[in-house]
């Protein structure tokens, strides 16, 4: 280059030999573009990382917010002795086989004494949404004294009610496409004008088990089967994995066997978790006759999937514990088992939480292993043990997002952010628990 | 297959080893060992670190394991507590009796031993807790305090023996990390006294310290020789010269020469340890 240069130049005299200082001088500026191209990759991929987690977010939360309201109608309902308990005796299965039905029905023609027709009755009754009828009855079940008497209850409205309300449909498109009709939307307009339908807090939706009205569909027994899938998950796997974790690093000989279950460990981390569901299905609930659905029976399945993960992120903190300490303790005559308990599990053990944590986060997200168990059943009761049929969280989100009902929308949404809450709440423990046994050196 | 010519490999080196063999110049033993080593051969693998040494470690004496990098002298010190069987791939031959018994032997529990036989490493390497908690470490496990008082006592004692009391005593509870260089090896120091042993091995303890801690070490040593049997191994000959009663040299696996310091440093028999001890090699 520089010969060619001097060539063209005509420069015959022997060319003064540059500089170090120079060379380093003439470089300096390509470095420095370098490294200025270098910090401007970065930027950009944070940038777009944020701005798709900002996207995320946003269309989640934006269509979240409003699953957290329910349009809901105020109804004054005389709780008929004579229709729920003509013999007077509170006996409860008479008390539970009754017709509620019909006492919310009166209650909402009482508002329209003018609507005569059946089918008009019928138009009117399903303003109100099925989940009125639990309501009264479950309040009745508790209470017996409330027989006889009138009770004022605002009541969830019928999800059409509900979506229109929150202006998700359109009352100008023509009636014979619309779902609710001319007749409905007049006495709606009705209702909100004497103070009888506004859109309340949807206690339900934090309180209440799945159902096939949106209305009354609630995220709690999702949440209470992700919780007793993941306290079991943690149970099984963490106790096992750190054993297994110990026992490879620190007291098993190297020799061909432990390094062909070195391998597996780390292929087993790469196994479709499909593939942990098709074998609990096979070994826990076809062999060994456990029930279908049940957190037990979820939580085994997920131990299986995340071990290889807590194994591996066990192994690599306990690696990272300098083998100096190790000698320290032993060269005083500790036992290997006391040097390790006492000194290189103490130092490993932020690390193997942080390894737990995120294997549970990722337990908690899984979809896949647990419809192969069963978990993807239709539950409406909260489950009460870990052998209760019961739902979790990310598989209520895909039921939802499955159903026809535009209601369903927001509320799968709103159920996403749910999880998320949980997932931000493990990672924020996560951190103080690190943060906590850190503190210890 | 493979490790099959690896084998063959290694033995033929092995035999080209063994065969330039070197006897021992000097008198390897004394009338009352601590610890008597009869033919320790140490190999890593295939790679044989350490020939056929013999030597005594007398009671109440300081003996300096001497000798240029790779002689084998860290491996030698490590074989009398057994540090060596935490190394994957290492073996140890030969008879090392303390008190008649071969402690070399596979039967022999490694926790006793250690507990009579202790060691500080070349790296201070308090444990990332209390000052406190650093020295009744080995109390603790072995059940030598009965109750809190006596545990007290031990590390107090233990740490005023190190010559550490009085620079730590307000600072028990914080962090044996913390200290300085030489005051953590001192730390250590006392966390191999607190269990009692009767023989401290010391691999150059001094080397990542400066020359005030190296003098309060040295010093120290003298003290503690009151009692214990020291085996120190150093790069530092003048330190040798210093604390050791005896001093060993080594070269390539081989235990040249044997003797006392003076007569090492200013009398050496062997060529080769003439040619160490006057800088000319090392």
């Amino acid at each position: 280059m520089n010969n060619r240069l001097g060539a063209q130049s005509g420069n015959t005299a022997p060319r003064n030999p540059r500089m170090p200082i120079e060379i380093i001088q003439a470089g300096l500026r390509k470095r420095h573009a370098a490294e200025f191209r270098f910090r401007l990759y970065g930027l950009v991929a944070i940038t777009l990382g944020l701005l798709s987690l900002g996207t995320l977010f946003f269309t989640i939360f934006s269509q979240a917010y409003t699953a957290f309201e329910q349009t809901q109608i105020k109804l004054d309902l005389f709780v008929d002795a004579q229709l729920l308990d003509p013999d007077g005796r509170q006996d409860p299965e008479i008390l539970l086989s009754a017709d509620y039905g019909a006492i919310v029905k009166a209650g909402i023609g009482k508002l329209f004494p003018e609507v005569e027709s059946r089918r008009d009755q019928r138009a009117l009754k399903a303003l109100v949404s099925q989940g009125a009828t639990y309501k009264l009855r479950e309040m009745v079940m508790q209470n017996p004294g409330v027989i006889g008497k009138t009770l004022t209850l605002w009541v969830p409205a019928d999800d059409d009610v509900d979506m229109l309300m929150k202006g998700h449909t359109d009352r100008k498109e023509p009636e014979a496409t619309r779902r609710l009709k001319d007749n409905q939307l007049a006495w709606l307009d009705r209702l909100q004008r004497d103070g009888r339908l506004e859109k309340r807090f949807n206690m339900d939706f934090f309180t209440q088990g799945d159902s096939r009205e949106p209305e009354i569909a609630g995220i709690w027994g999702g949440v209470v089967g992700s919780l007793y899938t993941l306290a079991l998950t943690l149970v099984f796997s963490f106790p096992l994995g750190v054993a297994a974790a110990v026992y490879l690093e620190e007291f098993a000989p190297q020799n061909r066997w432990t390094d062909l279950i070195e391998v597996n460990i780390n292929n087993l981390a790469a196994v479709p978790s499909i593939v942990f569901g098709l074998l609990g299905l096979a070994v826990f609930i076809n062999f060994f006759g456990l029930p279908r659905s049940v957190p037990l029976v979820g939580s085994m399945v997920l131990t299986l999937m995340v071990l290889p993960t807590i194994i591996i992120a066990s192994r690599s903190a306990l690696k990272s514990v300098p083998p100096s300490i190790r000698e320290g303790a032993l060269g005083i005559g500790a036992s290997p088992l006391q040097a390790v308990t006492m000194h290189v599990l103490p130092l490993a053990m932020p690390g193997m939480l942080t390894g737990a944590i995120i294997s549970m986060a990722h337990a908690l997200g899984e979809t896949a292993p647990l419809l192969m168990i069963g978990m993807v059943a239709f539950i409406v009761d909260i489950p009460k043990g870990t052998l209760d049929p019961a739902a979790v969280l990310p598989v209520q989100i895909f039921l939802w997002a499955d159903s026809p009902e535009r209601a369903f929308v927001e509320r799968t949404s709103a159920a996403i952010v749910v999880l998320l809450g949980f997932l931000v709440t493990m990672n924020a423990l996560a951190v103080i628990l690190r943060k906590r046994f850190e503190r210890r050196w | 297959m493979d490790t099959n010519t690896e084998d063959q490999v290694g033995a033929s080196r092995t035999a080209t080893i063994s065969r330039d063999h070197r006897e021992t110049v000097g008198n390897v033993r004394v009338d009352d060992p601590r610890i008597r080593c009869n033919g320790i051969n140490v190999y890593y693998g295939t790679n044989h670190a350490v020939h056929n040494v013999n030597l005594d470690i007398g009671k109440n004496e300081i003996i300096a394991l001497i000798g240029p990098s790779g002689c084998g002298k860290t491996t030698f010190l490590r074989c009398l507590n057994r540090m060596n069987d935490t190394i994957p791939g290492c073996r140890v031959e030969g008879e090392i009796l303390m008190d008649g018994q071969n402690i070399n032997d596979k039967e022999v529990d490694v926790v006793p031993l250690r507990a009579r036989v202790g060691i500080v490493f070349q790296k201070p390497n308090p444990f990332p807790k209390s000052v406190f908690e650093n020295v009744a470490f080995g109390p603790r496990i072995h059940g030598l305090a009965r109750d809190k008082t006596e545990l007290e006592e031990i590390v107090v004692s233990s740490l005023k023996k190190a010559g550490l009391w009085e620079e730590v005593k307000d600072r028990l509870e914080e962090p044996g990390t913390g200290l300085s260089g030489g005051q953590q090896q001192r730390l250590c120091i006392a966390r191999a006294i607190a269990v009692q042993p009767e023989v401290i091995l010391m691999d150059e303890p001094c080397s990542a310290l400066d020359p005030i801690a190296t003098a309060k070490i040295e010093q120290l040593m003298a003290e503690l020789r009151e009692n214990y049997s020291i085996c120190i191994v150093t790069h530092n000959m003048q330190q040798a010269a210093r604390v050791a009663v005896r001093t060993a040299f080594f070269h390539l696996g081989d235990l040249i020469e044997v003797g006392e310091t003076t007569q090492i440093f200013t009398k050496p028999r062997h060529e080769l340890t003439e040619d160490y001890v006057t800088g000319r090699f090392g």
